[in-house]
């Protein structure tokens, strides 16, 4: 299938300082791509290079298998961009989302049905007539988003949509933006560097660190097979440890790590050095010092040695032999009565668990 | 006072009925002063949207003498334009001294750099990814540029009435390049001037609130658009 955008060995430079690299990268027709990394990653200098906004110092931008220009009127008329703040003129929200046909000499009459149809699909048909400078915060965003779609591009990139709303107002718009993009099937590329977002929005997600593009694959394999420290640490697996083989035997690696043994699944693995990946929601935590008897082949003595809210949930940390993070709700937290200096069992299954060879 | 009072008394008598001298001086300084106002945009607008917006060496020393150019004196700008315009300069085949065509040419030099400083700062003020975003809308570089400057209008109204009040209460450049002729370039700086040398202190206060008050409505109706406009 030929990829609707792709880069070939695009080198982005500040001066003289390296911003981005990306050897490959291809978006494929009606997927939706998300573009995971921390801040300063180079997430949005990428976006503004496949927006054609930003020419590379190096390499090209295929459309449709086609080198393209930076700058091409034509093929940024067949695409549309949102960004994280909503940059809506001072103008009636409905001139603004209808601002992008407008440009492309749209005839009024089917002009104003887009508008009117798109403003319907964010519910906000209601603030039509409302200056855009009136709006709140998740309002501008979504006449942002209607004016995007509203243009029916072929390819729409979204950079950090959501990142300058509250909680509750991101998380009914992500859920809204989930639907219209499975119905419209639009190719879509969005940046963010919230790992649940990306999981949410996107088939197949492309870890950036430091300007270079790591790891992409489905949103499954590379939050379950991080390719390195650097992509464990962005899709949020929290106990990253190294650790030294003992055995390979029936599909499980017995692992040296720090004080204590541990088993992980794992099909192939000759490495003699591994790094040991956890995520802490697939931890299980026993208080006390009795392990449990069940399926997890792994039960590690330890005790709490820091308790860190995070939202509903609290993360723990575990000395079990190596720094190992959990994460277990609130509620959970008081009725197992843990504080810090607890005695607890932490247990996960040898599936669970992931390795990065080492060496 | 008694000299004040007489003064204003004589404005008001003047305006009242509708002295013909003062009406057409009064509507040649309007045209003058308009004139270079408009041309002083076209230039300050487009040279401030390049310097705003264009990142090419030298942009910054640019930028400060357009600053230096909000100030810059207008006798030193009359004496420039009058050498240049003088018979034997190099301007001088367009036999312009001494016309109000010269006198549009002064005030629209001390006008265009105050455009392009106010232009430079109401562009600089737009959110610096307003312009990647009317990119990525499908905007052609005219069409960004008419968008922004239509986003910046409210401050470039102030860029209109400083331009404008910098033309019409300059007098040592329009008196050089314009010679102050009765019937022909006399406008209201130069004929107040005139009175006040000539002892009329009646008449020149008289002038004077005559351009006072025509500075004053220029700007009542540019602010009441400006207010208008403004975002809630």
């Amino acid at each position: 299938m030929t990829p609707k955008l792709s880069l070939r060995d695009v080198v982005v430079r500040r001066g003289a300082v390296e911003v981005l690299r990306v050897p490959e990268l291809d978006v494929l027709p009606g997927e939706v791509l998300a573009v995971l990394g921390p801040n300063g990653a180079g997430k949005s200098t990428l976006l503004q290079v496949l927006a054609l906004l930003e020419r590379p110092a190096e390499g090209a931008v295929h459309f449709d298998g086609e080198p393209v220009a930076a700058r091409d009127l034509a093929l940024r008329r067949r695409m549309a961009v949102v960004f994280q703040e909503a940059l809506l003129l001072h103008r009636s929200v409905e001139s603004n989302v209808g601002l992008g046909l407008a440009l492309r000499g749209l005839p009024q009459r089917e002009r104003r049905d887009r508008v009117r149809r798109w403003l319907a699909r964010f519910g906000i048909e209601r603030l039509a007539r409302r200056s855009a400078r009136s709006l709140s915060g998740g309002e501008a965003q979504r006449a942002s988003l209607a004016r995007a779609f509203a243009l029916e591009p072929e390819v729409l990139l979204l950079d950090e949509p959501f990142s300058a709303l509250d909680q509750p107002t991101r998380e009914s718009l992500v859920d809204e933006l989930v639907a219209v993009l499975r119905e419209t099937a639009v190719t879509t590329v969005v940046v963010t560097h919230d790992r649940d977002e990306a999981a949410r929005l996107a088939h197949r997600v492309a870890v950036l660190a430091s300007g270079s593009l790591r790891q992409a694959g489905p949103v499954e394999e590379v939050y379950a097979s991080p390719a390195d420290e650097t992509v464990a640490a962005v899709v949020g697996v929290e106990t990253v440890a190294p650790g030294r083989v003992i055995s390979v035997r029936e599909g499980l690696v017995t692992l040296q790590v720090g004080r204590a043994r541990v088993e992980v699944a794992a099909n192939v693995f000759v490495a003699a050095e591994a790094l040991f990946c956890l995520r802490p929601e697939d931890v299980v935590l026993t208080p006390g010092d009795a392990a449990a008897t069940d399926s997890a082949r792994n039960h590690l003595r330890g005790v709490v040695r820091r308790l860190t809210p995070a939202g509903a949930e609290v993360r723990l940390q575990v000395d079990c032999g190596f720094p190992l993070v959990a994460s277990i709700t609130r509620r959970s937290l008081e009725e197992l009565g843990l504080a810090e200096g607890s005695p607890v069992v932490a247990s996960f299954k040898a599936t669970a668990a992931h390795l990065i060879p080492r060496g | 006072m008694d000299l004040i009072w007489d003064g204003i008394r004589q404005a008001f008598r003047i305006l009242g009925t509708g002295d013909r001298d003062v009406w057409e001086i009064t509507l040649r300084s309007l045209l003058i002063s308009g004139s270079a106002t408009l041309i002083a945009l076209a230039l300050g607008i487009a040279a401030g949207a390049a310097l705003a917006f264009g990142r090419f060496p030298g942009r910054n020393l640019l930028v400060v003498l357009v600053n230096t150019g909000m100030g810059l004196p207008p006798v030193v700008v009359g004496l420039v334009v009058a050498v240049m315009l003088w018979r034997s300069g190099p301007l001088g085949a367009l036999h312009l001294i001494y016309t109000p065509a010269a006198m549009v040419i002064a005030q629209a030099v001390i006008a265009t750099p105050l455009v392009t400083g106010f232009t430079v700062a109401a562009l600089g003020a737009l959110p610096p990814r307003l312009r990647p975003q009317l990119y990525a809308l499908g905007a052609s570089r005219l069409q960004m540029l008419w968008l922004v400057l239509q986003e910046a209008r409210l401050p470039l109204l102030a860029a209109i009435m400083a331009g404008f009040g910098a033309a019409v209460s300059e007098v040592g450049a329009s008196l050089m390049v314009g010679g102050n002729l009765a019937g022909d370039t006399r406008v209201l700086t130069t004929a107040v001037v005139l009175e006040v040398q000539r002892g009329e202190f009646e008449a020149a206060i008289a002038l004077s609130a005559v351009l006072l008050a025509l500075v004053f409505l220029v700007n009542l109706v540019l602010t009441s658009v400006q207010q208008q406009h403004r975002p809630p």
